[in-house]
Order: C-alpha cells, then sequence, then structure tokens
C-alpha cells in the first residue's frame, strides 16, 4: 500500500487516489496538422519508465485535485510530490 | 530420452539418481541466425517452433536470470479462447488447438485439464455482454455455452447463486474446452523440445544493448559479451519498455504488478474455473488441491514484483461472496509478477521500425493460454520477415491507423 502525501491534504493511504499515469505528456499544439504518427505518440506511448517515474494522482477521495508523483517503480519508494504546473523538484531522470 | 512409462520404471530402479538434464547449458556461439530474448513461455515456444516448422536450428535463446522464472512461472494458469472480437478469438482458438495436442508432441506432461471455464453474470448488461460474446465465439467455431442461473449451480454447487446475494448470479458462459494447463512444465517442455532441435538456452545473460547498424539489426549486447545475429526477436513481457529504449523504440506498453494467492490443499471442492468480470476475481483448484486466485492489475506502474494490499482485498472479499464455503480458506501464498499490459488490451506481435527487430509483447494478464500459439505465429514472422495472417492485426502499426482490437472488458480481460 502507498503512503501518498497530497500537496493539499496532506498524507493519505493509496486507496484514496486513483492513478493517472504518466505526467508531463503535452496534448500536440496544432492539432489539425499533427500526423497519424504524432496522434499515435500521443495518445498511446508511453516510458515506462522502470526507475524514477512522473506520473499523475487524482485524490478521488479527498479533494479531488490532480497532482504530480515522481516514484521509483522498481521500489515504489516516492521521491517527491509536486503541484500540476510546477517542474519537479529533481532536475535528472 | 523419451518420457515414457518404461523410463520412468527404469529411472525408479536407479532410485531416479540418473535422469538426463533435459536441456544442456552451453555458452553462446559468436553468431546465430536468429536470437530471442526472453527464456519464458512465450520465448522459448517461439524457438521450438522456428526449429520445427522453419528449419531455423541456430538459434539462441537468451534469459537473463533462469529459464521460466518469469510469470511463466507464476501465473494462474487458465486455458481458453473464448474472447470476442474475430482477431482475438482465431490467435487464442489456434493456440488452444496447440495445447491440446501439446503433451504428446512435446512428450512432456502438461497436465491440461479441460474442466469448463465459467464466466458468470450478474446483471442485465453482464448477460448481454455474455450472449453476444457467445454467439460471436460459434460464428468462429468455439464452442461456447449460455448457463442458467440452475445450470450455473448444478455445475458448481458452491457457489452462492441466491438472488439476495451481493453479486447474484443471472447466468454464466461456459467454454467446455477451457481450462488449466500446468504452468511451469510448459516451459521446461518447449525448453526440453527446443534443446533438442539445436536451439542453444543460455541462462543468466542478461541482455545490455541492441546493437543496429543503418536501421539493421546487427546483434545484442551480453553481459556475457556481443552475440551477433541478422535477427533479433524480444519476448520479455514486463521488460518490453526496457528492451525497447535500447533500440530507441516507443511502444504503447505500460508494466504493472499483477497479483495472484493460493490457499492451502483442500480435498476436491471446485471442479471448473470460475471468473467473474464484474466484481473481479477469478478461481480454481489445482490438481494438488489448492485454490487459485487472481485479481487485476494494481493502477500504477510498477516492476517491483509486489503490489498493494487494498487488491488482494478486494478480490477476496469478492471470492468469499461468490463462494460463502471459501470464507475459512487460509492462504498459503501470495505474489505479484509484472505484467506488459497494451491500450486495446491485445497483444503486438510485429516488425519494428528496425528492420530484423521483432517484438512480442502485451499480452498483459493473459498471455499464459496464448503459449503455444503466440510461438507459432511469431515465429512465422521472424523467419518469413513477414507476420503470419493470424498475427497480421496484431501489429505495432495498429496504434497509428486506429484499428485498435479493443479486448478490454468486451471478451472478459480478467484471467
Amino acid at each position: 500500500m502507498l503512503w501518498i502525501a497530497c500537496p493539499w491534504c496532506g498524507p493519505r493511504e493509496e486507496t484514496e487516489f486513483s492513478y493517472g499515469g504518466e505526467a508531463h505528456i503535452v496534448r500536440p499544439t496544432n492539432p489539425e496538422a499533427a500526423s497519424d504518427a504524432e496522434w499515435a505518440d500521443y495518445l498511446f506511448m508511453r516510458k515506462n519508465t522502470q526507475g524514477h517515474h512522473r506520473e499523475q494522482w487524482l485524490h478521488s477521495a479527498g479533494c479531488r485535485r490532480w497532482f504530480n508523483v515522481e516514484r521509483d517503480t522498481m521500489s515504489y519508494e516516492i521521491l517527491s510530490v509536486y503541484k500540476v504546473g510546477e517542474q519537479p523538484p529533481r532536475g535528472d531522470a | 530420452m523419451k518420457y515414457s512409462f518404461l523410463s520412468l520404471v527404469r529411472n525408479g530402479l536407479s532410485y531416479h539418481e540418473n535422469w538426463a538434464r533435459q536441456w544442456r547449458s552451453p555458452s553462446p556461439k559468436r553468431e546465430y541466425d536468429v536470437i530471442i530474448v526472453g527464456a519464458g513461455g512465450h520465448g522459448l515456444a517461439t524457438a521450438y517452433y522456428l526449429a520445427k516448422e522453419h528449419g531455423i536450428t541456430n538459434v539462441a535463446v537468451l534469459e537473463k536470470s533462469w529459464l521460466g522464472g518469469g510469470s511463466i512461472g507464476r501465473n494462474t494458469t487458465i486455458v481458453r479462447s473464448n474472447y470476442l472480437w474475430d482477431e482475438t478469438s482465431h490467435l487464442y482458438e489456434m493456440s488452444l488447438k496447440l495445447w491440446e495436442n501439446l503433451s504428446q508432441e512435446l512428450n512432456y506432461n502438461l497436465m491440461l485439464s479441460q474442466r469448463g471455464v465459467v464466466n458468470l453474470a450478474h446483471n442485465l448488461g453482464d448477460m448481454r455482454g455474455i450472449s453476444r460474446r457467445v454467439h460471436s465465439n460459434r460464428l468462429n467455431g468455439i464452442d461456447a455455452e449460455i448457463l442458467s442461473t440452475d445450470q450455473v449451480k448444478a455445475l458448481v454447487p458452491i457457489l452462492n447463486t441466491s438472488p439476495n446475494a451481493r453479486y447474484p448470479i443471472l447466468g454464466a458462459s461456459l467454454q467446455r474446452r477451457g481450462g488449466t494447463a500446468r504452468h511451469d512444465a510448459v516451459a521446461w517442455g518447449f525448453a526440453r523440445a527446443a534443446d533438442a532441435r539445436g536451439v542453444d538456452i543460455i541462462q543468466e545473460c542478461g541482455v545490455t544493448g541492441i546493437r543496429r547498424d543503418n536501421g539493421q539489426v546487427v546483434g545484442v549486447e551480453t553481459t556475457k559479451g556481443f552475440i551477433k545475429a541478422k535477427k533479433v526477436g524480444v519476448v520479455v513481457a514486463g521488460h518490453t519498455s526496457v528492451l525497447a529504449q535500447m533500440a530507441g523504440l516507443r511502444l504503447p506498453i505500460q508494466s504493472h504488478p499483477l497479483q495472484a494467492l493460493v490457499s492451502d490443499p483442500l480435498k476436491p471442492i471446485l471442479n471448473a474455473v470460475v471468473m467473474s468480470n464484474a466484481v473481479h476475481a477469478y478461481i480454481s483448484q489445482t490438481d494438488k488441491g489448492e485454490l487459485v486466485l487472481g485479481a487485476g492489475i494494481d493502477a500504477y506502474n510498477g516492476y517491483g514484483l509486489r503490489g498493494s494490499l487494498s487488491v488482494v482485498e478486494h478480490n477476496l472479499a469478492a471470492i468469499v461472496e461468490l463462494f460463502p464455503i471459501f470464507s475459512r480458506v487460509r492462504m498459503l501464498r501470495q505474489w505479484a509478477g509484472t505484467v506488459d499490459v497494451c491500450p486495446d488490451a491485445s497483444p503486438i506481435l510485429s516488425k519494428t521500425p528496425v528492420r530484423g527487430l521483432y517484438f512480442n509483447c502485451g499480452w498483459g494478464t493473459g498471455g499464459f493460454k496464448a503459449t503455444p500459439g503466440s510461438g507459432f505465429v511469431f515465429a512465422h514472422t521472424i523467419a518469413q520477415d513477414r507476420p503470419h495472417p493470424l498475427n497480421e492485426p496484431f501489429s505495432l502499426g495498429r496504434f497509428t491507423t486506429g484499428h485498435l482490437i479493443d479486448e478490454h472488458g468486451a471478451a472478459g480481460v480478467a484471467h
């Protein structure tokens, strides 16, 4: 069971949250001009990192706000939590 | 050596101390015609069919740890082919047909037990979904039946079929040819048969890089040095993205933990595989008597071979609701594997933008049943450098063209 620190509500159990997958995926800025391959990349292709993974979580049974988490997908350790729109506190990975 | 009653008696007389090793442990050669990365069920099956169907025996199967140590050795052993869409039905049905003769073909007891797979319906929507799928199965030549509540009760008397149950059972689909098989034996059987045809199975040989020259594969870097090959097939399930990154590819795969449990051995009580997609649980009883239970994946990405307890609790709550008699059964073990989930819950068996590099992945939570079929069509794809008609729809290109094969929920992707 993960123990996730919501930036607004503080640490809560994983069951209060929903997982939102990889973070920092940018929607094509000019949708009409995007090719099928670009759409495929945006919609489906994922890093699926083994190691430090930046991902989105929703505090669905709490404040119902989205935020970002950097988590190790091997140890499941949560390395940092930061709000949507913010840059990750740790630059690498 | 051929396994038979006679060989069993002969070896019994020498206290089973003189059995020959089932496969060699060769050092890697400098070059192979084909390298398969990953000695799991699908990888070994691929090597076997490359040798048997295509006469390509200069093949190495590279395994970073030990043979059959991944999901083939820790899955919930269910075999069936009652999928909804034509593409998937044909692929899994071909696989099931291979299963039906595989013990004889490999001279290895895979303990295939076609005891029937029951998919429960708990509401009108489930019931409609089930009848749609049963009819689709029949049109594709796959055995399928719709059961009423009474028929379900007659088949599995310990199910709670009371109309007052939290999840009342309105009916079910039944595939009688579905069932279970001994999971690890499949890996061993394919390994032994592939080895006998000259395939080198090289264990403790992790791939660290995929060397390319001008868009063409030239070999793989491994912990035992560089090995040359013009064709490389990657069949590494949960670690697909790691290997894809080595080749500069982006794939639509997400690795998730998938948990399962096994109970203390009990006397025979459950004679079919029972699955329920609505409550997300499935259960069967092994020949040894243990109940094998599974649920859905953990929502988050994870390679850590463990998941969260909440998923197990949810699974057990559903099982106890369906089978009140199991409420005091003690669980013996609980574990997790890493599964490679595709957005449309269908596998990828495909060529890639890199020439000579092939990927077989995305089986997610249900690859076990497909082991022989997957190997068969993937061997064809590698040998002929073009897909078999059965795996043509499962190309990587479908994510660009939009021709997804959306089996999510439709066929009950619980396994």
